[in-house]
């Protein structure tokens, strides 16, 4: 990478890449924090559970990544789902078992479990 | 049916998230997904439209100031390397982040470590230094790993190297892992250390930016100032110099912890109020508990009480009352807790970390120590307290480095806002926070007791004598005051402290 | 802050000195890098014993007193073999004020041992220790890599037998 047009190339390929598959479908984005504190708290059996669910779902248009700290240490493990046009949505104490529903509901359903959500436990 | 976003609870509606922008945001392993959130622009427009002056002048602009503590202004350092000539300069990132309670720096470099590799190659093209090196706390292994992963990417896609977006610029960045010394946070003792030596500090000047690493003009700069630096050139100054106060600019981590209901990392600008970041964005103390004070600055910071809540949080406002605002921790204390107590917690840390080269830090915080264990202890003087306050100053005037000119911070701080707790210690023998153990008995409330017999099953020393049904008593002389027979007493809490 | 010498006769295999080595051959001529060395050592022998420090400080071509130096100078340097499970109680500040202490109390009476011990059979050594930066989940101990959070001392027994056992 030698110019800004290269760059610029680069981010608008990364952009892409972010919100369409290759076959054209709109992404919804799982992010789990797996900064120090979300993994003490569980949060690598969280991501993986989200992967194989995805992936036993055939959920093509689901990508599931790994992020750093969201910044809520008391709630990790945190995963946040941010689907086409909807705005993006917190579940909080996550666990292996309340992957299996969020996949099940949201992410196949298409409605979220208000009661894992931040909004459930701060309120 | 509407679901409430992060972006609209107490925690999150005060905060600004400028450091923190990408973290838990961006995938930390991805260079594609930095190049979408606008990854490495920064670098390429200073390399391809800006002079070396012009990017200084853009970071003094901005009023950055050094986030690791000193609060040194960024582009001043900056201008300083720049102005001298070598054949080889230096950029360092301190990521020894070393005070207790911390961890802004470890959330940056897990979140977003590619911003931190792009702020030290703008730092190297202003400054005209070729090479980099980040020292890492050995204990942040997932903050070394991401680091590496981002150095490797930069590098395959020639953002590191020879020639940098064909500018004539080289730059390279190396890991070092650090090995548990606090004292490698101040910076000519992280020099030292990274040249394989004891990290013992040099004393100052000739400062780094003439005589810094392996002799030569460096450039150090903690993890957070660097991660503010890439919006800055892209965005320009105004945005940054826009928020804050007067004199400090921008916006600061924070790691709120301790006895808080919502503990976590705070970006809050400049001048927000502490009220704010305790009672709405910190959502308040716990338990039923009051606050009493919040610690910020670590080991080298003092602590804050409650008439002070409407203090504005920044550099100079929290420095005049003789806090600072350190690397960022910020915990919250409540009632429950003597603040003699956490001024030893404190020096304890400092005379266990100093590093032995000076001896009014060496000598003189051991000195210190004792005098307060003295005082925890039940036999201290009213001479003591003066005695400790005197030694504290010769210590903060004459030590060689910033660990120990901090040192005694903690225990001045309490002793200017809980003076009567000290007072109480030494003239009355009391721990007014039921803390200190030589001070305290453990009694029961006969009114309250209803001999369930659960504290005498629990006391390690068969101190407690009663029968079934009937008020207990605790044997002061075989009460070793471990708390055990308080913490079985859940239920009617007959057990307590005097 | 002393550090424990360990009074054990040295120990070390062919394929540890071979391991050694290498990182010393892949470094030697570069000496600000002694602390990498030593890192990579203390990750192939658990410790760095004399024998080690000594054969760093030929490969290197450093004093070996310079590199006792440095290894009494850092906290992370081990002087003394660890116990097969390292458990390491975090002692900052966020986990003072939430009762680390006690903690701390709970895991020392039940194994018998001090800060930078060894218990006689080899499996628990215990250190107090900085910052680990799970402030969020004071108080916080580490059993090797496992990190244990919200911790109140009446948890500690059951802990540590499930690696009694294990």
């Amino acid at each position: 990478m030698t110019t800004l047009a290269e760059l610029n190339a680069a981010k608008d390929a990364a952009l892409a890449k972010m919100t369409k598959t290759g076959g054209g479908q709109e992404i919804t984005r799982v992010v789990v924090g797996l900064a120090t504190c979300g993994i003490a708290a569980g949060a690598t059996p969280v991501l993986k559970a989200f992967e194989e669910a995805a992936q036993a779902a055939e959920l093509s248009n689901v990508r599931v990544l790994q992020t750093g700290c969201i910044g809520m240490c008391q709630f990790e493990p945190i995963a946040e789902i941010t689907a086409p046009g909807q705005p993006k949505v917190t579940y909080v104490n996550m666990t292996a078992e309340k992957v299996k529903e969020v996949v099940e509901k949201h992410l196949k359903g298409g409605s979220v479990i208000e009661e894992y959500t931040v909004g459930a436990v701060t309120d | 049916m509407a679901v409430k976003p992060l972006t609209d609870t107490e925690f999150y509606k005060k905060q600004t998230r400028l450091a923190l922008r990408n973290c838990g945001v961006i995938d930390p392993e991805s260079i594609e997904e930095y190049f979408a959130v606008d990854g490495y622009q920064a670098l390429a427009k200073a390399l391809t439209q800006l002079t070396p002056e012009q990017v200084i002048q853009i970071m003094k602009d901005s009023g950055l100031r050094g986030r690791g503590g000193g609060g040194f202004p960024t582009g001043l350092k900056w201008s300083f390397t720049a102005a001298n000539t070598a054949d080889q300069k230096y950029v360092v990132c301190n990521a020894d982040e070393g005070d207790p309670g911390a961890f802004m720096d470890r959330s940056v470099l897990e979140g977003d470590p590619h911003a931190i590799v792009e702020a030290m190659a703008i730092c190297g093209y202003a400054t005209g230094a070729a090479v980099g090196y980040i020292y890492v706390r050995a204990e942040y292994p997932i903050a070394v790993k991401r680091l590496e992963i981002a150095i490797a990417a930069a590098k395959a896609r020639g953002l590191l190297g020879k020639n940098i977006f064909g500018s004539g610029f080289d730059f390279e960045l190396h890991i070092r892992l650090g090995a548990g010394a606090f004292v490698c946070g101040e910076e000519t003792a992280l020099m030292t250390s990274i040249e394989g030596n004891r990290g013992e500090p040099r004393p100052r000047p000739p400062y780094p930016a003439v005589k810094g690493l392996f002799g030569k003009p460096t450039t150090e700069n903690n993890v957070e100032t660097f991660a503010n630096v890439p919006q800055i050139i892209l965005r320009g100054a105004e945005p940054f110099a826009a928020m804050g106060t007067e004199k400090s600019k921008g916006s600061k981590v924070f790691a709120l912890g301790g006895n808080i209901k919502n503990t976590g990392l705070v970006e809050i600008p400049m001048g927000t109020k502490l009220r704010e970041v305790i009672e709405e964005i910190g959502g308040g103390i716990p338990n039923g508990h009051t606050f009493k004070a919040v610690q910020t600055g670590g080991p080298s910071g003092g602590c804050i009480p409650a008439a002070y809540m409407d203090i504005e949080i920044d550099y100079d406002n929290l420095s005049a009352i003789g806090c600072m605002i350190g690397s960022g921790g910020m915990i919250v204390m409540d009632d429950s807790k003597c603040m003699v107590d956490i001024a030893r917690f404190f020096l304890d840390f400092t005379v266990d970390e100093s590093c032995g080269k000076c001896s009014p830090c060496r000598i003189g915080t051991k000195r210190m120590l004792e005098i307060l264990d003295k005082i925890i202890a039940g036999n201290g003087t009213l001479e003591d307290v003066d005695k400790l306050e005197e030694l504290a100053y010769h210590i903060k005037e004459n030590s060689l480095c910033g660990l120990g000119q901090t040192a005694p911070n903690p225990v001045l701080a309490t002793l200017r806002f809980f003076r009567d707790e000290y007072i109480a210690h030494v003239t009355e023998h009391r721990c007014p926070a039921g803390v200190c153990k030589a001070m305290l008995t453990y009694k029961i409330d006969p009114e309250k007791c209803i001999g369930c017999t659960l504290c005498a099953r629990v006391c390690p020393t068969g101190a407690i004598n009663g029968t079934v049904k009937q008020p207990h008593v605790i044997d002061p002389e075989k009460c070793i005051k471990c708390g055990a027979c308080e913490t079985a007493c859940k239920k009617v809490h007959a057990v307590y402290r005097a | 802050m002393l550090k424990k010498i360990s009074k054990l006769p040295f120990k070390g295999t062919p394929e540890q000195e071979a391991g050694l080595k290498a990182v010393i051959a892949e470094c030697a001529g570069n000496k600000s890098l002694l602390m990498h060395v030593m890192q990579q050592a203390q990750g192939i022998y658990g410790y760095l014993p004399f024998e080690v420090q000594a054969m760093i400080a030929d490969g290197m071509d450093i004093p070996l007193e310079h590199i006792y130096g440095v290894s009494t100078f850092y906290a992370q340097f081990a002087l003394a073999p660890k116990g097969k499970y390292n458990i390491s109680v975090c002692l900052g500040t966020a986990c003072y004020v939430k009762g680390a202490q006690a903690v701390l109390d709970k895991v020392q009476a039940i194994l018998g041992i001090g800060s930078g011990e060894c218990t006689d059979d080899g499996q628990f050594s215990m250190e107090a220790c900085r910052c680990i930066g799970a402030c969020g989940l004071a108080p916080v101990m580490m059993i090797n890599d496992d990190v244990y959070g919200n911790l109140v001392p009446d948890q500690i027994p059951g802990i540590i037998e499930k690696y009694r056992t294990a």
